[in-house]
């Protein structure tokens, strides 16, 4: 009960305190729905730009800095973290001996015990600086380093899952392969990921939701400058990393207070779309893995 | 047990022709993983050990953290995980119980209830950090102000009980889905025997299933306590202070954090280089804590899966 109560309430007051945005007169003149997704200015040369300004004379208020920003950092992310967790989910249901099993699966659980602020720390005091000297960026805090540090992050989500199903895929379909005279590359790679392709996939959408909500690495590690560019060298400041560095200093009540909350809303609605989806998708292999079993 | 032996020895054989590039990949993915794990370990370990002292971890910090210890960002913490632990154990394993003992599996409630857990795992710390303010501060909170206090400022600002409560929904899931985990791991059989002896259902679940239960509820318990000391997302606006020269005493004190204590250190002090001895400690100091926590949860957990398969 509480759970549900808690999601609808959730909902409800991020929800009413970013309303504003769309009812409030006085809000709507210095921050609209309009502005947040479409351009707000213009270069020099006439070329529409997007500025996320909130603290000046004239605040600027586009969400595309902040969502071009967090997409970056997600990406990385997910290319550092994707290969790497399901190769290592494969090792460990496939390849390795019985008794390292036993040791692996924790020992990779246990990064999901780091916290993210100690992860952040990490980031940007060695993890930046690393980078800085292999390929010297012009900014030490950029997308690739939010972005290794946030693959930390998820490493643990998209393996656990990944690792759920494999481990879910019936016996008999691995033994029927391998007495067929099938290698064991032969079996997994043809029998086995095909059967667990869905909860792989699953994985890495429930992965992706988490990078994008993650707070406390991007805050330290990403530069938190909003700019929009297709380099992934460049500072950026995601949308979490703007509503734990303004929210403690707006105005109650200002459009740029009401703005934050909008992003929160918004935040919320991607990420509950995108675990529905991916519960949805492990709730099905659950019952699929339970049927073929018996 | 043939069957299964006739099935490895080809495939050992095999090992030598087809299988050794991809268990090669797959076993270097692996390495490089907890290889990463390792190099964090031992850049905090090298960075702190040298300033974490008896002295490091019973003063109060001085200069804006760049001397003195933590400990009122540990008390806070543990104070914090205490409120929290109160909050969120007990609704959790009554969610827990009533999903598995009570509900029926395919009811519609049923399915809504586990629906909105698993959402509510998902939801970024951010947002609950806004909720908390939304809801608990400016909502809950002014309420008590405007009733008790004709509107002097006592509960509707941040403070320690906001922040534990908050921290409490975040945890609810991971509570939840450990106590379930044990509820299953409990036979059939014990439940039919109880029943059949004449117990009610709520005898058999107090005297029959929960104590069953408890390794299940602790491992969520333990494993909420170190998400909760770790988060700092949720609490930057819900009752943490970069500096508080009282420890805590009332619920509505503002509260030091070491999360908080090591985003600060790294990202506002004047001069980082200086802070880096206490900010590397502090780091130690925190990832011990949530370490310690996780082993106890991992081990306790290991135990009732063991139990689970035999």
């Amino acid at each position: 009960m509480i759970a549900i109560l808690s999601i609808i309430l959730i909902f409800l007051f991020v929800g009413r305190k970013a309303l504003p945005v769309f009812t409030s007169e006085r809000v709507r003149q210095t921050a609209s729905v309009r502005e947040f997704f479409t351009h707000n200015g213009e270069t020099p040369q006439g070329e529409p730009t997007y500025i996320w300004q909130p603290v000046s004379e004239h605040p600027k208020y586009s969400f595309i800095p902040l969502i071009i920003g967090t997409l970056k950092a997600t990406i990385v992310a997910m290319l550092v973290s994707v290969p790497l967790a399901l190769l290592a989910a494969l090792y460990t249901t496939e390849f390795a001996p019985r008794r390292l099993r036993e040791y692996i699966k924790p020992t990779i659980e246990l990064l999901a015990g780091i916290p993210s602020v100690v992860l952040g720390f990490f980031a940007l005091v060695v993890l930046a600086t690393w980078l800085q000297r292999v390929f010297r960026f012009e900014m030490r805090l950029n997308a690739v380093v939010a972005g290794c540090a946030l693959g930390l992050a998820i490493i643990p989500v998209v393996y656990t899952v990944a690792e759920d199903t494999l481990t879910a895929v019936p016996r008999a379909l691995r033994e029927a392969s391998l007495a067929l005279g099938a290698t064991r590359s032969q079996t997994l790679l043809r029998v086995i990921l095909p059967a667990a392709l869905p909860g792989v996939f699953a994985g890495i959408v429930l992965g992706f939701g988490r990078a994008i909500g993650e707070t406390m690495v991007v805050l330290m590690a990403s530069g938190n400058a909003s700019i929009v560019s297709g380099n992934l060298a460049d500072s950026i400041r995601t949308m979490t990393a703007s509503i734990a560095a303004e929210l403690a200093e707006v105005v109650y009540g200002s459009a740029h207070y009401h703005t934050l909350f909008a992003i929160g809303a918004l935040l919320f609605v991607i990420t509950f779309i995108i675990n529905f989806f991916g519960d949805i998708i492990v709730g099905r292999i659950n019952t699929r893995m339970r049927g073929t079993a018996q | 047990m043939s069957a299964a032996i006739s099935v490895r020895t080809p495939s050992r054989q095999a090992l030598f022709t087809g299988d050794l590039p991809l268990s090669i990949a797959t076993g270097a993915a692996v390495l490089v993983i907890i290889a990463m794990l390792v190099v964090i370990l031992l850049e905090v370990a090298k960075g702190g050990a040298g300033t974490v002292s008896w002295a490091f971890l019973s003063t109060a910090p001085s200069k804006g953290g760049l001397a003195g210890g933590i400990w009122p960002a540990i008390y806070g913490t543990v104070f914090l995980v205490l409120i929290m632990t109160i909050a969120a154990v007990p609704v959790g394993a009554a969610t827990a119980i009533y999903l598995h003992e009570y509900a029926r599996a395919d009811a519609l409630l049923t399915r809504l209830v586990r629906t909105a857990v698993a959402n509510l795992a998902g939801v970024p710390s951010i947002v609950f950090g806004l909720f908390g303010v939304g809801f608990f501060i400016e909502t809950i909170g002014s309420g008590i102000d405007t009733a008790f206090y004709g509107g002097s400022l006592f509960y509707g600002k941040p403070a320690i009980i906001w922040a534990a409560l908050t921290l409490a929904l975040l945890t609810l899931p991971v509570v939840i889905v450990a106590t379930e985990e044990a509820l299953r791991a409990i036979p059939r059989e014990h439940r039919e025997g109880s029943l059949a002896l004449g117990a009610t259902r709520w005898q058999t679940i107090a005297r029959v299933i929960l104590p069953q239960a408890v390794p299940g509820i602790l491992t969520g318990s333990i494993l909420a306590i170190s998400r909760g000391a770790g988060e700092v997302a949720p609490i930057l606006f819900t009752g943490a202070a970069y500096y508080l020269p009282f420890l805590p005493a009332h619920p509505t004190d503002q509260f030091m954090h070491l999360g908080y204590h090591v985003f600060v250190l790294a990202t506002q002090s004047p001069d980082v280089n200086a802070a880096l001895p206490n900010l590397n400690a502090t780091v130690l100091v925190l990832l011990v804590m949530t370490f310690i926590l996780n082993i106890t949860a991992i081990i306790i957990r290991a135990r009732v899966r063991a139990r689970l398969r035999g």
